[in-house]
């Protein structure tokens, strides 16, 4: 579904990313780690777009399409989604506004009908209760005023929305206390199909207890430096990263 | 990434502004100019009562004494005041019947979307349609007489009712008030006038809709509405103008009453001819408006200006009455070269008076936008309140936001608030939105929405429709 070859990308001419590679097929998970400033965010940015980064050198192919040759939003409809790490607000702007727009758009780009609003609502109604989201959020202005878990929780609300094929959750699990984060998990482990795929980058194992991954990679210094199976993310908890960077650096 | 050179190209080519095409009509217009002839002539081309030439010539006197205004914030060449025509008016004026009415004006009317045909009319919405200088025709007047409610043309005001106007013109914005005031006072050609009698609600939106066809003209028109004690009206205004190199003048006078008890909603869409993008041409709209209130009454005044080169008007209450409300909503956007200097005046008099002021401003391209507002608390108003919330929202790095807040508080028992905010629109929320499929251009029609929200609720629902495209078309490449 994705494959990421030999990325290398800079913010103001500060290289961040030196060299990627990462495959991802469909029905799988894969956990992203790394301690602080290794490229995590920026490695989810990359993939959505976000142009204040160049990529400088290498390749992503998603569903055999050349996905840096994609404006943001034709990724978006191609079926990339990046749940932020901080949700932004939009004032005036209802949530169910927001995102009929967004299905739409979609919709438009697959060639097919506009959603009614009844079939909108009924899908409104059936997502929200994946994330345990209050209705009376979905009217409210998009993340205007949330809570910290709120906002996180209307992440995975609009992931089920948008039924994306690759999701990006970046630090998702940040801010977010016991039983938010679990409500969050349960909502992205009944999102899983045979179909997407889904990459979790965090800094704590805690998370990957409920979202359990197929992969876990470490990330240090721009490059993927280890990668394993869940066992090496207990392993990280339980001695941290220094021995990795030991490894790197001898 | 998001957009190439050609997208842009094709926006800036469909954001051209669509009311800038011309009406070719015979018009009878007056040589330019002006002096006492001039004012003189005007008036008995109107053929108007001895009173209403006096308070022109009295207007016209002060009017020669007084010099153009330069503390607002905009900068535009001196107008000629000597090099315009102050009168035009389409020919072949006879009876007002829509059979009569000349072909051109009527296709005119239906390229601007009025519609004036009662039978084909689809929402309850009467128009006075001004052209020029002269109100072309004015629609339902049969069924509102039927309720005691006049709404008709300034000049048929002066001829049929001129005690009602008699009495209450000049009474908000006397003729000494300002340079443009006393100039609308001497030559004023039309307008709209309207009254509603004690306790009527009038059953449907009035609408006067203002067109500039002429080059090198003003239009200088007076509206007078006057509410009797416990009515109702809600009062929409629409302007637009073809796009012309010259830059033309608009100075017009609107004058609210409200009576004890009563209530008016007075909505404005200003769509003038803002000029091309190098900031050539377009309509320069110094404009007086000014409402009464008297006891338990209300006025709201909610305003969407998108259009003129250069914007200078402040929609003000006098909160003369006991328990009187004044409201001032309004949502002004400026693009390319255009001005905006605009706010309002809260002058709170009686008692227990209360006004809240929400203004938005939009700038973008190289353009200047600024609230000015004074909220003044007199002595004798106790227990006064307002409450004031003046936003900025900024596009690209060329353009200006600026405020000027006056408040004047005489009574200690006054309760003033102040809120104001200036943001830019987001890169985040842009990129927020392209994640979820949504493209630059939409995201910053859904942005701008929500930041106008709470002024676009406040306007009748067929205008608010209006006002919102008129928002994305005022918008239209302004982010690349």
């Amino acid at each position: 579904m994705l494959s990421i070859k030999n990325l290398h990308a800079s913010i103001q001419d500060k290289e961040i990313l030196k060299g990627i590679n990462l495959e991802v097929k469909a029905g799988e998970v894969h956990a992203i780690m790394g301690p602080n400033g290794s490229g995590k965010s920026t490695l989810s940015n990359v993939l959505a777009g976000r142009e204040e980064y160049e990529v400088t050198e290498g390749s992503v192919d998603f569903e055999g399409a050349d996905l840096l040759d994609l404006a943001p939003e034709d990724r978006a409809k191609e079926g990339l989604f990046l749940a932020f790490q901080y949700p932004v607000e939009i004032p005036g702007v209802s949530n169910i506004n927001f995102l009929k727009t967004a299905i739409n758009e979609k919709r438009e780009y697959h060639k097919q009908e506009p959603a009614t609003a009844k079939e909108f609502l009924g899908m409104v109604k059936e997502k929200s209760a994946l994330v345990e989201l209050d209705s009376k959020l979905a009217s409210r202005s998009v993340n205007e005023g949330f809570s910290g878990g709120e906002k996180k929780r209307n992440e995975i609300f609009q992931m089920a929305m948008l039924e994306p094929k690759l999701s990006i959750l970046d630090e998702t699990d940040s801010g977010l206390d016991i039983d938010a984060l679990r409500i969050v998990a349960n909502g992205v482990n009944k999102l899983k199909s045979e179909n997407n795929a889904t990459v979790v980058i965090t800094h704590y194992q805690r998370l990957l207890d409920y979202i359990v991954p197929d992969f876990v990679h470490v990330l240090y210094n721009g490059k993927i430096v280890k990668s394993g199976t869940k066992e090496l993310a207990l392993e990280l908890e339980e001695k941290g990263y220094d021995w990795i960077k030991e490894e790197v650096n001898a | 990434m998001a957009y190439t050179e050609d997208d842009l190209e094709k926006e800036l080519e469909n954001q051209e502004y669509k009311y800038g095409f011309t009406t070719d009509i015979e018009s009878d217009k007056i040589p330019v100019g002006i002096n006492e002839d001039v004012v003189r002539l005007i008036s008995s081309k109107k053929n108007e009562p001895q009173w209403m030439l006096d308070y022109r010539l009295k207007a016209f006197a002060v009017w020669k004494d007084m010099v153009e205004p330069e503390w607002a914030h905009v900068n535009y060449p001196k107008v000629k005041f000597q090099e315009l025509s102050y009168y035009s008016a389409p020919k072949a004026q006879g009876e007002k019947k829509w059979e009569d009415i000349d072909p051109e004006m009527k296709a005119t009317m239906d390229k601007l979307g009025i519609s004036m045909d009662e039978q084909k009319a689809l929402s309850g919405v009467a128009v006075d349609f001004v052209f020029d200088s002269v109100s072309v025709k004015t629609s339902f007047q049969d069924k509102l007489g039927d309720l005691g409610i006049i709404f008709c043309s300034f000049s048929e005001a002066v001829q049929n009712h001129p005690e009602l106007v008699k009495k209450y013109m000049g009474t908000i914005v006397p003729t000494t008030d300002n340079f443009y005031a006393a100039l609308n006072s001497a030559v004023f050609s039309d307008g709209s006038f309207c009254y509603i009698p004690k306790g009527v609600r009038c059953p449907m939106e009035l609408s006067t809709y203002f067109r500039i066809n002429e080059a090198n003209t003003g239009q200088f028109e007076r509206t007078l509405v006057v509410a009797d004690e416990d009515s109702y009206v809600s009062y929409l205004e629409g302007c637009t103008a073809p796009a012309r190199d010259e830059n033309q003048l608009h100075a017009a006078i609107v004058e609210l009453i409200a009576m004890d008890g009563a209530e008016i909603k007075y909505s404005t869409v200003q769509n003038w001819y803002p000029g091309d993008e190098d900031g050539k041409g377009g309509i320069y709209n110094f404009v007086t408006k000014r409402g009464i209130c008297h006891n338990n009454a209300k006025i709201s005044w909610t305003q969407v200006e998108t259009g003129s080169a250069v914007t200078w008007k402040y929609p003000s209450c006098i909160l003369k009455g006991d328990n009187s409300i004044g409201e001032f909503y309004s949502v002004a956007v400026t693009n390319n070269h255009q001005q905006a200097d605009t706010g309002t005046k809260m002058i709170h008099l009686g008692k227990n008076t209360k006004s809240t002021i929400i203004s938005k401003g939009i700038s973008a391209g190289y353009s200047n936008n600024s609230y000015r507002g004074l909220v003044q608390i007199n002595k004798n108003a106790s227990n006064a309140r307002n409450f004031t919330q003046c936003d900025s929202l900024l596009m690209g790095d060329q353009c200006g936001a600026h405020t000027f807040p006056y408040i004047e508080a005489k009574n200690s028992t006054a309760k003033i608030e102040h809120e104001a905010t200036t943001s830019k629109i987001g890169e985040d929320q842009i990129f927020y939105c392209n994640q979820r499929g949504i493209n630059t251009e939409k995201a910053i029609n859904l942005i701008v929405n929500g930041y106008c929200k709470e002024v676009l609720n406040k306007l009748p629902m067929e205008f608010a429709v209006e006002a919102q495209k008129l928002l994305e078309i005022s918008l239209e490449g302004s982010v690349g």
